[in-house]
């Protein structure tokens, strides 16, 4: 669309592809956790962990999934041809997610009214699972790539996101999640339900590590474009180092778990999906629907990039630091009688 | 028959009038309740009267559980415009989508991040942090109003820039954010969430009232909504007027639909103002009308006879205007008699008050003024639709008045896709609709714990250090208010 001469024209979607790879990569951490919590809630016993489990989460999961609209709105505004497409070629898994997200919501506050618990504890864990199969699915569409024509528009079916090897993706997604909603807990509450959550990350490291490596190897396998980008140089040592850094931290998180330590496994955790991330932004770029139209075929004009960036770019800052703030405020256990009495507050 | 009605473009319609009618619900109220509960923590900071914590307490119950809806709602709207209305995104994105992005990080966020603070954070900051926290939350949630309605002003009156191609290409950005219709449209609907919200606390307190529940209490809830709505009620009216003149020089089709005018009124000749109609599309004329002689003129310009025609709807061919006039006429007809209710009750009240009639002792004696309370508390959520139906019926057939076509805009997806969506989404929100009145209820029926000791740290304001310092996360695990 612009000139690839220009160099604003060249520069400023780049900004904005690591913008929204920053808005994105914070809301898989923070949310990630959020819905890995929802998802274990299933499995907990008990009220009184349950409500434990949704406590921890009470002045958080509504800003974390912010960061989800955050990265939807700019989106739309910096390539507007990315947000018709992806969204439209993604309908269905989409839908999964919204309707999973919109389930989770509702369930803290009708939960909070309820007498009868058990319908939003439900709601609660069956919309966290549904909103994670919904955006592994998008995650593995990634890998599959989106049907366009030269001008960038749909011309897929409904289906095409459905494959087997989406399928894995997603399921490796839910582990992720599980994996980083443990280790926050770890974090967050104490005695037996903390054992709990040991396990449960011991054994999500596994299944994710299992996902993990089939993804890493079926990818240049069974792709000819990612196999020349993933061999060409310098790219061949940036996607050589990740997997030996990658099992560097799985070894470390494993045995901070065995340790019993307590922040050790979130810190990993976040470094090992920070390393996936990087990966991944390594193999789209400069994709922004992947696998052919780039940043500069679907960016906005560079005024909107600037304008947007102008305002967008100055807030960055600002809402880390309350964001931040928010968790400073909130640091500490979560009280609950099998670890400690429960003191009414107010 | 059955396939216009399951074409994708219909349903995607109806996916998206749907989706923004119910979500509509929720929001509207707590972005009009956030303004509330500033007045009231403001007041106990002042005058350390344990009342007004109280109030600000109780009435964040409810604020909270609409506050969890509309976010929930809030969600398939954000992605509806890629999901279903593709070519739309694509074609306005640069500048849409720019407002969409600005939204999320300048309102949603601060909104969401303070929220945390402001529910369950009175024991872990001090009392003015709080304070600073709910009235960011305010802030945020206006500026999302302001977005949004920015936005959808744009849509109504594209500005800033040229379709070229079918893409709009901006040329001001500032020109296109100040288009014609921002400040009123703005305006209008800031105060419609705000005098919605303060006559939903009005009603309420209204029921407590007659049933002789803490009536101390609620009588001072009463009287605050009361008294800022001396200003507020008139005031809507005023921008519901000057939201007509806007649509009168700007969208004439719109403004033909919501009179029901069929037939252009001629330069010097007095318009009337017909009070109800009967209007019939396929005759093209209303087959039934009551007219009050000459009032159209003064509503528009407060002059006998306008300087230039008003057009009438079939100076336009039927695709060129939009096709549900009796939809527009009765919902701006309803908004306005909604809007003068509300004033005459405010004055009404106002003099009673005034003949020292709203005593806590006496208020309840009332009768048929606390009842005109409670039933006027969901008048406003019924005014706020109304007005979007004229907002957005009245735009049709266009999705950018004058530029794009609803038509071309819709995503091409199969039918079957956008009807298990529709469906689906349907489903949920008459089950959140049902539960919000149903917890509602709860709440409202249990009523304000008036026990509830202040926190900690306002009572020992010396403590200045952070007094979160060694308290762990204690919130219990089920948090009570
Ligand atoms: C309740 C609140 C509400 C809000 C916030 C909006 N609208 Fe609206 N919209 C409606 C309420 C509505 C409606 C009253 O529900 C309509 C009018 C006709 C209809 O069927 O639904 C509608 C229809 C409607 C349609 C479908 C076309 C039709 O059948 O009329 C589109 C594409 C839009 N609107 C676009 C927008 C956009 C882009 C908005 C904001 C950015 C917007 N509307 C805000
Ligand atoms: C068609 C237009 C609209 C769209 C696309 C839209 C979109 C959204 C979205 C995505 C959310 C969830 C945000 C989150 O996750 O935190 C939301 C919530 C909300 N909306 Fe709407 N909305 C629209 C109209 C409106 C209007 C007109 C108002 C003003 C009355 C409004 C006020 C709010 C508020 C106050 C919230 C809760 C805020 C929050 O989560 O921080 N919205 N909306
Ligand atoms: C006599 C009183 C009123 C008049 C004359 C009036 C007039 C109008 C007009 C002409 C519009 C359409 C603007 C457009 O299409 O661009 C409108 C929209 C609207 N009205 Fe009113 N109105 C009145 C009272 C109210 C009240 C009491 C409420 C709610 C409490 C309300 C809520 C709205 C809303 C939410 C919209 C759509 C958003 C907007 O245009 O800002 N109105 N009104």
């Amino acid at each position: 669309m612009q000139s690839s001469l220009d160099p604003l024209a060249h520069f400023l979607p780049q900004v904005w592809f690591f913008i929204l790879g920053l808005f994105l990569f914070l809301y898989v951490l923070l949310d990630g956790f959020d819905l890995g919590v929802g998802i274990l809630s299933l499995t907990a016993k008990g009220e009184e962990r349950r409500s434990i489990l949704m406590t921890s989460l009470g002045n958080v999961w509504d800003a974390n999934e912010t960061w989800l609209v955050l990265m939807g709105g700019s989106l739309f505004g910096a390539f507007p041809l990315a947000y018709a497409t992806i969204l439209q070629a993604l309908y269905i898994p989409l839908v999964i997610m919204v309707v999973g997200l919109i389930l989770r919501a509702v369930s803290f506050e009708f939960r909070e009214n309820a007498d009868n618990k058990m319908v939003w504890n439900i709601a609660f864990g069956v919309g966290s699972f549904l909103a994670a199969l919904g955006q592994g699915f998008a995650l593995g569409t990634v890998f599959e790539g989106i049907k366009v024509d030269a001008a960038g528009h749909f011309i897929g079916t409904p289906w095409d996101w459905l494959t087997w090897r989406s399928v894995i993706v997603a399921l490796t997604l839910i582990q992720g999640y599980v994996l980083i909603g443990s280790t926050y807990l770890i974090l967050k509450t104490t005695g037996e339900l903390q054992q709990t959550h040991y396990r449960t990350a011991t054994i999500a490291t596994w299944t994710t590590l299992a996902g993990a490596v089939f993804i890493t190897v079926s990818t240049p396998l069974l792709s000819e474009p990612a196999r020349e980008l993933l061999f060409s140089r310098p790219m061949v040592y940036i996607f050589g180092a990740i997997p030996v850094l990658g099992l560097l931290l799985i070894i470390a998180l494993l045995r901070s778990l065995q340790l019993r330590q307590e922040v050790a496994p979130i810190v990993y955790t976040f470094l090992i999906f920070a390393l996936s991330f990087i990966g991944l932004g390594f193999l789209i770029f400069p994709n922004i629907i992947p696998p052919s139209i780039t940043i500069y075929q679907a960016a906005a004009a560079p005024s909107t990039l600037v304008f947007m960036l102008t305002f967008v770019g100055f807030l960055i800052p600002i809402v880390l630091g309350y964001n931040i703030y928010n968790y400073v405020v909130f640091r500490g256990k979560i009280v609950g009688s099998e670890s400690q009495k429960v003191q009414p507050v107010s | 028959m059955l396939e216009t009605w399951l074409d994708t473009v219909t349903l995607s319609r109806w996916q998206f009038a749907l989706t923004a009618i119910f979500h509509m619900l929720w929001p509207v109220l707590t972005t009009g309740m956030a303004i509330y509960l500033v007045i009231v923590e403001a007041l106990w900071l002042k005058t350390r009267n344990l009342a007004y914590y109280h109030h600000a307490r109780f009435w964040s119950k409810l604020y909270l559980l609409n506050f969890g809806i509309g976010v929930a709602s809030g969600l398939p709207m954000a992605f509806q415009f890629g999901l279903n209305w593709a070519p739309f995104s694509e074609s306005v994105g640069d500048f849409f989508g720019t407002l969409l992005g600005f939204e999320g990080t300048m309102a949603f966020m601060l909104e969401a991040s303070f929220l945390g603070i402001m529910v369950f954070g009175w024991e872990r900051v001090p009392p003015v942090i709080h304070l600073i926290s709910t009235i960011l939350v305010a802030i945020g949630a206006n500026l999302s109003t302001f977005w949004i309605l920015t936005a959808n002003s744009w849509l109504q009156t594209p500005a800033g820039g040229v379709f070229a191609n079918g893409k709009f290409i901006v040329q001001d950005y500032f020109r296109a954010i100040g288009n014609p219709f921002m400040l009123h449209s703005f305006l209008h609907m800031f105060f419609a969430t705000f005098e919605t919200a303060l006559f939903v606390i009005g009603g309420i307190s209204a029921w407590y009232l007659l049933n002789k529940r803490e009536t101390e209490f609620f009588s001072r809830s009463f009287k605050i909504a009361l008294t800022v709505l001396v200003i507020v009620a008139p005031l809507q009216i005023l921008l519901g007027h000057w939201s007509a003149e806007q649509v009168y020089h700007y969208q004439p089709t719109k403004l033909a639909a919501m009179e029901a005018l069929w037939e252009t009124i001629p330069a010097h000749t007095p318009a009337d103002w017909t009070l109800l109609a009967l209007p019939n599309n396929q005759l093209e004329t209303n087959t039934w009308e009551l007219k009050i002689p000459g009032l159209l003129s003064y509503l528009l310009e407060f002059k006998p006879a306008l300087d230039t025609p008003i057009l009438g709807l079939k100076e336009w061919s039927p695709q060129d205007r939009p096709r549900l006039v009796g939809l527009v006429y009765y919902s701006f007809r309803v908004m306005i008699a909604i809007g003068l209710f509300f004033a005459g009750l405010m004055a009404v009240s106002l003099v009673q008050w005034w003949r020292g009639k709203l005593q806590p002792e006496t208020i309840s004696q009332n009768k048929w003024l606390l009842w005109s309370w409670v039933y006027a508390g969901p008048l406003g959520y019924i005014a706020v639709e109304a007005g979007w139906i004229v907002r957005c019926v009245g735009r049709q057939p266009w999705l950018v008045y004058g530029q794009l076509r609803t038509v071309e805009s819709a995503s091409h997806l199969p039918p079957q896709l956008v009807l298990f969506s529709l469906s689906g989404l349907m489903l949920m929100y008459a089950v959140f609709f049902v539960m919000t009145l149903y917890f509602g209820r709860k709440i409202i029926l249990k009523g304000p714990n008036l026990s509830l000791p202040a926190p900690r740290a306002a009572v020992q304001p010396t403590v200045v250090i952070e007094p979160a310092q060694h308290l762990p996360d204690q919130r219990p695990a089920e948090a009570k208010f």
